[in-house]
């Protein structure tokens, strides 16, 4: 009951699709560690993709806030797309939706940085 | 529906991996009790939030100490109880997630989300110490009453 985590590239944007739940213990970790990776290595257009992510508990959503501010202090933008309902219905009641750029699909989502 | 089937009792070790199986065993009783897909999610997320917090901030990741966990069907609501170790905690000085100071914070949204969730939240200290969180989900209208039906009617018996 975990999260996995596969990068590519789509021109200059990094998109990471999570797939799974992202809750408190080895898949914020990973995800953590998957945004210090990519920042190390300089890659600063960021797009999650939630599409396959249908639950987050409040651990998961202090990771996306930590990730949001380290790409951010970084000079980088982390945007998100393709939010299944329940977790638009969380980033909702929990005003993150006023934090995150939130994009309908990945298309959307990588366009926006050009 | 025996008197025994109305409760339901666990002990969880303080691990991360048995928040899953407790919020498991919350899926299990909200669905046998007639929850739809919807207020099972919610009952669940709920029971994640207040073991989590039991588990960081009442037990402190002590595997030493239990946590309690217990699900009471009455004819016309589910009450979950949550039972740690810790110093306990005064509801009223959780600070509001939503304000704009502690918008950007990593933490802090937990019991947030169980009040969102819920009916009814409330937090006591227990008889030996820690803290009692006692949460409350009722039936909705579009409920399949079957087991409270089945409960309201051994009451009356």
């Amino acid at each position: 009951m975990s999260v996995k985590i596969n990068r590519r590239e789509v021109g200059e944007v990094t998109v990471v699709d999570l797939n799974g739940r992202l809750t408190l213990g080895d898949a914020s970790a990973q995800l953590r560690d998957t945004l210090r990776e990519l920042l190390e290595k300089g890659q600063k257009k960021i797009v999650l993709n939630l599409g396959q992510v249908a639950y987050i508990d409040s651990s998961g959503l202090g990771e996306l806030v930590s990730g949001f501010t380290t790409v951010k202090n970084q000079g980088g933008q982390l945007k998100l797309a393709n939010l299944t309902q329940k977790v638009n219905d969380l980033l909702t009641i929990t005003k993150l939706y006023t934090v995150f750029e939130v994009h309908n699909d990945e298309k959307a989502a990588v366009q926006s940085f050009s | 529906m025996n008197q025994e089937a109305r409760r339901v009792n666990v002990t969880l070790e303080t691990k991360i991996e048995c928040m899953d199986l407790g919020e498991e065993v919350a899926r299990r009783v909200a669905m046998t009790a007639g929850f739809d897909e919807d207020e099972q999610h919610k009952i669940c997320m709920a029971v994640r939030e207040c073991l989590i917090n039991a588990l960081q901030h009442g037990n402190r990741q002590d595997p030493r100490k239990p946590i309690g966990l217990s699900f009471v069907l009455h004819p016309d609501r589910l009450v979950v109880q949550i039972r740690d170790q810790g110093k306990g905690f005064d509801l009223a000085a959780i600070s509001d997630p939503l304000a704009e100071k502690h918008l950007m914070k990593s933490s802090g949204r937990g019991l947030f989300l169980v009040r969102c969730f819920m009916d009814e939240l409330q937090v006591e200290s227990g008889r030996n110490g820690g803290a009692v969180v006692t949460m409350t989900k009722r039936y909705s209208s579009n409920h399949n009453g079957q087991v409270g039906a089945e409960v309201e009617k051994e009451r009356q018996q």
